[in-house]
């Protein structure tokens, strides 16, 4: 029986009861952090008042009540479905977003591999599965996450909802392009798809993170994660100043809160695959217990820390971004998908292939890192190079719509006493 | 009067935007560290948390932070009723400010004054402070200055009955923040004396007892 618990199997099934409790718990409070954040960046407080029952006295806790709060809220309001609604998809497709958005959790490696008693007899790897196509699998569960979008959008039978479908699947399919090859350049760089491999490769000698290496592809694989996620600037799939609400118009009550969970569990996952492929995983050069020889389950319960406060950074910058950049128009965010990050990241993922063709990860760090920052430094030379001989104007709709107004081109008449503009 | 030199035309479109602007990745840096900073602020926000902390109201000389005062003059809160020298209400019961209240919520009772100087006086004189829409056409039709709006703002009640202010409740108004918000034009009718000097009785604002 105590056989029993040392397998994976039964490990994998604690893990699992962990990082799912621990998920809830991240999305609830990283929801109030979002507000708080927007708040402070407005120069506002955020949310501040709910306290716990005044159990301490007029202390608020800093607000830390709002998510409790707010599940509750979401808990009694009334759950209204829309007549003519096409009933089974329209119930099916808040639950598609957030199982999804839930299970991409299960090949992201926490801590590497424990060894349970001591003696290296029962080593469990510290992930609930650990396939050798992890990263695939990561993939097509997170390109899933669309079909709630869209199915909800469709199931509404309102067109503001399907707009935002149809939005929603437009933006990812564009934006899958550049994120595969921006994937492609950690697969082709480290050689295999197995995430806890992918962090392997990123340490020990001659070896660094990821990101040293292929500053480019990181940020390339950034952007298109904000719009695989549907974080603003990418948001158009339920931008509220056009499409009322977007996919999830419709939905009320606990739908609509699972859609709105659905969202930051996606950008928890996200953080985490980003984490992995390109910072490390839980890994921090230099720090004994953050190796891959450490297999105690303090190296471990550590480990799994690094890799939380690695996610937790992620998301702090996804919700920094979000209260900075305004929303793409929608010329914009494909002109910046096809025209800019898809050639971009073609030349990144050449640049892997040949920096593998030569083999350069066999060398040092330092002259992986020189080659590699050289080869970026290359595609980024080629862009501003492009940039520059273009000319081109940022948006398609500038040039192509008749100047109006003031803009249009002086008639003749008496001269202006501002003189003419430039 | 605005002249053709003053208009500024913000034309962007004419201008092509540069190489950076272009590439986007400087510009939002730039972007994002404007908004690190502002997250920084701490001490700066400009929320006020209103039920410890209030905006105080002060004369309007004396205002020195528009974010945490109020200025007292010119603040469209809780009406008044103003008394004049002798400490009587100043009202004539001309009921113009009820003619020119658009949400109808001033009633008022006119009777014969048992003073000399003015031939009508209120009886009774009530305002529906949750009807009305602190507009202040009220104070801009009164032909004597003695219906005025005050710099109180929190007004609370547990009843509509009790929001209804009648001339007893207008007066006590009066006296609280007659320190804060003297008459405007005591002189103004010619038989309203010089006003009532500064002094009467006063609390702070906020304090409910």
């Amino acid at each position: 029986m105590v056989e029993f618990f040392k397998t994976q199997l039964a490990f994998s099934a604690a893990l699992m009861l962990v990082v799912i409790a621990a998920m809830m718990g991240t999305v609830a409070y990283s929801i109030y952090f979002e507000r708080r954040i927007a708040g402070w960046i407005q120069d506002r407080h955020g949310p501040n008042r709910v306290g716990f029952f005044r159990l301490f006295g007029n202390f608020h806790f800093w607000g830390l009540g709002q998510p409790i709060a707010d599940g509750l809220k979401f808990f009694l309001k009334e759950d209204i479905i829309p007549a003519r609604v096409d009933r089974p998809l329209y119930l099916l497709a808040p639950v598609i977003v957030f199982l999804v958005a839930l299970i991409g959790f299960a090949v992201i490696p926490w801590g590497g591999v424990v060894d349970l008693d001591g003696d290296g007899a029962w080593d469990v790897h510290c992930q609930v599965a650990n396939p050798d196509i992890g990263l695939l699998y990561l993939l097509g569960v997170g390109a899933m996450g669309v079909y709630g979008a869209v199915l909800g959008g469709w199931a509404s039978n309102n067109k503001y909802s399907l707009y935002g479908g149809i939005r929603a699947a437009a933006q990812m399919l564009s934006y899958e392009v550049p994120m595969g090859l921006a994937i492609l350049v950690v697969v082709v760089t480290t050689g295999q798809l197995r995430l806890e491999g992918i962090v392997l490769s990123q340490m020990g000698p001659g070896n660094c993170w990821n990101i040293l290496v292929h500053p480019l592809a990181f940020i390339v694989l950034l952007t298109t994660q904000f719009a695989e996620t549907n974080r603003t600037p990418f948001d158009l799939a339920e931008a509220e100043q056009e499409l009322v609400g977007g996919f999830h118009t419709e939905y009320s009550s606990m739908k609509f809160a699972l859609f709105f969970l659905a969202e930051y569990t996606h950008i928890i996952t996200n953080s985490a695959f980003i984490a992995v492929l390109f910072l490390g995983g839980w890994h921090l050069p230099f720090i004994p217990g953050l190796q891959a020889g450490d297999t105690s389950i303090g190296a471990m319960m550590f480990k799994m820390l690094v890799l939380g406060i690695k996610i937790v950074a992620l998301i702090f910058f996804y919700m920094w971004v979000r209260w900075t950049i305004p929303r793409f128009r929608f010329d914009q965010l494909m002109r910046l998908a096809w025209k800019g990050l898809v050639p971009v990241s073609m030349g990144l993922a050449s640049l892997a292939a040949l920096m593998v063709y030569w083999r350069v990860p066999a060398g040092t760090i330092v002259a992986k890192v020189v080659i590699g920052m050289l080869g970026n430094g290359v595609v980024l030379a080629v862009v501003v190079a492009v940039l520059v001989v273009t000319r081109g104007k940022v948006t398609g709709r500038q040039l192509s719509m008749p100047q109006i107004g003031l803009l249009a081109p002086a008639k003749p008449g008496p001269p202006s006493p501002r003189g003419s503009a430039s | 009067m605005i002249t053709d030199d003053d208009v500024i035309i913000v034309d962007e479109m004419r201008r092509d935007l540069s190489v950076a602007e272009r590439f986007w990745l400087p510009e939002i840096a730039r972007g994002l560290s404007v908004t690190i900073r502002h997250l920084f602020k701490f001490n700066k926000r400009v929320t006020v948390q209103y039920p410890e902390i209030r905006r105080e109201p002060r004369l309007q000389e004396d205002l020195t932070d528009p974010r945490k005062q109020i200025n007292a003059s010119r603040y469209r809160g809780v009406h008044r009723l103003n008394r004049d020298a002798q400490d009587r209400v100043a009202c004539v019961a001309c009921f113009m400010c009820a003619t020119a209240c658009p949400a109808h919520c001033i009633h008022i009772v006119a009777g014969e004054a048992p003073w000399p100087d003015r031939e009508k006086y209120p009886v009774q004189f009530d305002i529906d402070e949750l009807r009305c829409i602190y507009c202040g056409m009220c104070e801009e039709a009164c032909p004597v200055d003695a219906i005025e709006l005050t710099y109180e703002y929190d007004l609370v009640g547990t009843s509509r009955q009790e929001m209804i202010f009648d001339k007893d409740k207008l007066l006590e108004v009066f006296d609280r923040t007659v320190h804060l918000k003297p008459r405007k034009n005591p002189k103004i009718t010619g038989y309203a004396g010089t006003g009532r000097p500064i002094g009467g009785p006063q609390r702070p604002l906020g304090d409910q007892s």
